[in-house]
């Protein structure tokens, strides 16, 4: 797929999480906003995935840390043909298949999640499965801004860097908001690219919108052979949508009613 | 106990190439070192970071091997408690852990890793089972049927040394229990080192004349309620005994088929709602109530409410 196909991927991302948020009761739009372009990059170029087969053994794995995100992660999978596009109107309903956050049950989503610092955690194990049983997948992990906070998430990369993980690749959805506000004032994790590289990983740090640029930091990651690779993805919470772009009231959980979305919908070209 | 560990982990790991150690810096303290000697390749160390551990060894297990996670009790369960109900139960994930470190058995090292409370916070996590040696002799036998398992499974081994109740414990069924000695007036159900307190409390209450039958309930969950209804209908009376908070743990679960399938008079001997504290366990399980003089006492007040037939 080009750049251009690719961002096409990631406006279908963005239309199908807010239609989905619109037929559930609520969900988490800004963070799910600001991913989709990740998404895209991720599964329509980068990973090795069938959607028939969920669970084959020799696939690169994929873990939203971000469980709030999922409503971008659903339609990623919906998309690729993980299961039917009917679903995205059963959203966090007891008739429907996606859950209000990512869980096993779902075909396409290797981990749970939903509560933060766990997903590093469980990509660098299943990068070391990898490396036991000889195969060559990839691991890969998005985590948000509130992942940064869970001292779990730094055990993870204090394991990632001391066992040279080369396998596993992290991507930060740095978008600067958390439920309650900015991170700067809530819990401020400072600086981080020095922080990270002295625990060995390497560090690539881009603008977490641009096609161009993320799909340049996963193949750098993939020609990393000795480290794993940290991505801090610089983006906008709500991106995509200007009344919601960096608004922290629509972290979650939000309800988003027929007018919202159409006034969204106009914002983003189908 | 944990020689008996370290003893099952090398025999298995020799016979079968499916299963890694995970381990936090505590590899002598658990009794896995003889596996990480034999089998350094087979090691993953994470140094004293239980949480990490816990949930790593979740994604670990998606690729098929099976992660053996090592660890001090206190820190391993309660921990990494989210991180073993969420990553690992929800994930259903094929991880075990395997602990030692429980109850007031730990000894001098005193309170903080004295795991009073791991019975009552693993056995209400869906689809984690739980199972308990009482001998040395049983831990292979529970480590492989552990193994062939193919979901979570939490076994409290324990730490100190056990006496031999078993010279070959025969094949171990998750979810059944097993019968040491029969006795017609009053059951006593009891896991891991009280099994042992059970039997010599049986024999005391023998020389009264009273003739107690001693349950190993080997597997606290899925717990052996066919043996539990059984042996109410047969012996009219239930006792309890475990190196665990009186909250919760084997009595609780026991108490909750008693009360639903055939309700008899019952009492459980744990420990009250407090710590434990530094001693020589032999001291410690006098001071905290489950000695088998504790035992002798709950079984003659359970048989004072037993009704008269």
């Amino acid at each position: 797929m080009t750049d251009q196909q690719i961002t096409f991927k990631a406006r279908q991302i963005r239309r199908e999480a807010l239609n989905m948020i619109h037929h559930s009761t609520g969900g988490h739009p800004g963070g799910a906003l600001s991913i989709a372009d990740i998404l895209a990059e991720l599964y329509f170029r980068e990973l090795r995935v069938d959607p028939a087969v969920p669970r084959w053994s020799e696939r690169d794995r994929f873990i939203l840390s971000k469980g709030h995100g999922c409503a971008a992660l659903y339609a990623a999978l919906g998309l690729k043909g993980y299961f039917d596009t009917s679903e995205f109107t059963r959203f966090r309903r007891l008739d429907g298949l996606l859950q209000g956050h990512p869980s096993v049950s779902i075909p396409g989503i290797d981990a749970p999640s939903g509560s933060l610092g766990m997903g590093l955690s469980q990509g660098l194990g299943m990068a070391l499965g990898g490396r036991f049983a000889k195969r060559d997948f990839r691991s890969y992990v998005v985590l948000g801004d509130g992942d940064m906070q869970e001292g779990n998430t730094w055990e993870a990369i204090m394991a990632g860097g001391h066992h040279r993980v080369a396998s596993l690749c992290a991507i930060l959805d740095a978008n600067g908001l958390q439920a309650d506000g900015q991170v700067v004032d809530i819990m401020d994790y400072g600086p981080l690219a020095a922080k990270i590289e002295a625990f060995r990983w390497q560090v690539c740090e881009i603008d977490g919108h641009d096609i161009n640029s993320i799909a340049q930091a996963l193949e750098k990651a993939r020609n990393c052979c000795d480290r794993p690779t940290f991505i801090v993805a610089r983006t906008v919470k709500g991106k995509g949508v200007s009344f919601m772009e960096n608004q922290p009231q629509w972290h979650g959980t939000v309800q988003i009613s027929a007018d919202v979305l159409e006034r969204a919908l106009s914002e983003i070209a189908a | 106990m944990r020689e008996g560990f370290g003893r099952a982990l090398v025999a298995l790991g020799r016979s079968r190439d499916d299963f890694f150690l995970f381990d936090a810096d505590v590899a002598g303290g658990t009794g896995a070192k003889p596996f990480v000697t034999a089998f350094p390749e087979r090691t993953m160390q994470f140094g004293i970071a239980e949480q990490n551990m816990i949930a790593a060894a979740a994604g670990f297990a998606d690729t098929g091997l099976i992660p053996v996670v090592a660890g001090f009790a206190a820190f391993t369960i309660m921990r990494a408690h989210e991180q073993l109900r969420t990553a690992v139960c929800y994930g259903q994930r094929n991880v075990k852990i395997c602990c030692s470190h429980l109850g007031v058995d730990t000894g001098p090292d005193g309170a903080t890793a004295q795991m009073l409370e791991d019975l009552a916070t693993c056995r209400v996590i869906p689809g984690l089972k739980v199972m308990v040696p009482a001998c040395a002799n049983e831990i292979q036998v529970m480590f492989e049927a552990v193994l062939n398992d193919p979901g979570p499974v939490y076994m409290r081994i324990g730490r100190s040394p056990s006496p031999v109740l078993y010279e070959d414990p025969g094949p171990i069924i998750i979810g059944q229990a097993d019968i040491l000695s029969d006795g017609n007036d009053l059951t006593l159900v009891a896991c891991g080192t009280r099994v042992a307190t059970a039997l010599q409390a049986a024999e005391v209450l023998a020389q009264e004349g009273i003739t107690a039958r001693v349950v190993n309930m080997r597997c606290i969950k899925p717990l052996d309620t066919a043996m539990i209804e059984r042996c109410c209908r047969e012996t009219g009376a239930l006792v309890t005994v475990e190196d665990h908070s009186l909250f919760g743990g084997l009595g609780g679960a026991v108490a909750e088929t008693v009360v639903q399938t055939c309700p008899v008079p019952m009492e459980i001997v744990a420990v009250k709602d407090r710590f434990g504290c530094s001693g020589e366990h032999p001291e410690l399980f006098q001071a905290f109530g489950i000695d088998p003089e504790a035992v002798v006492k709950a079984s003659r007040r359970v048989l004072s409410r037993k009704p008269s037939t």
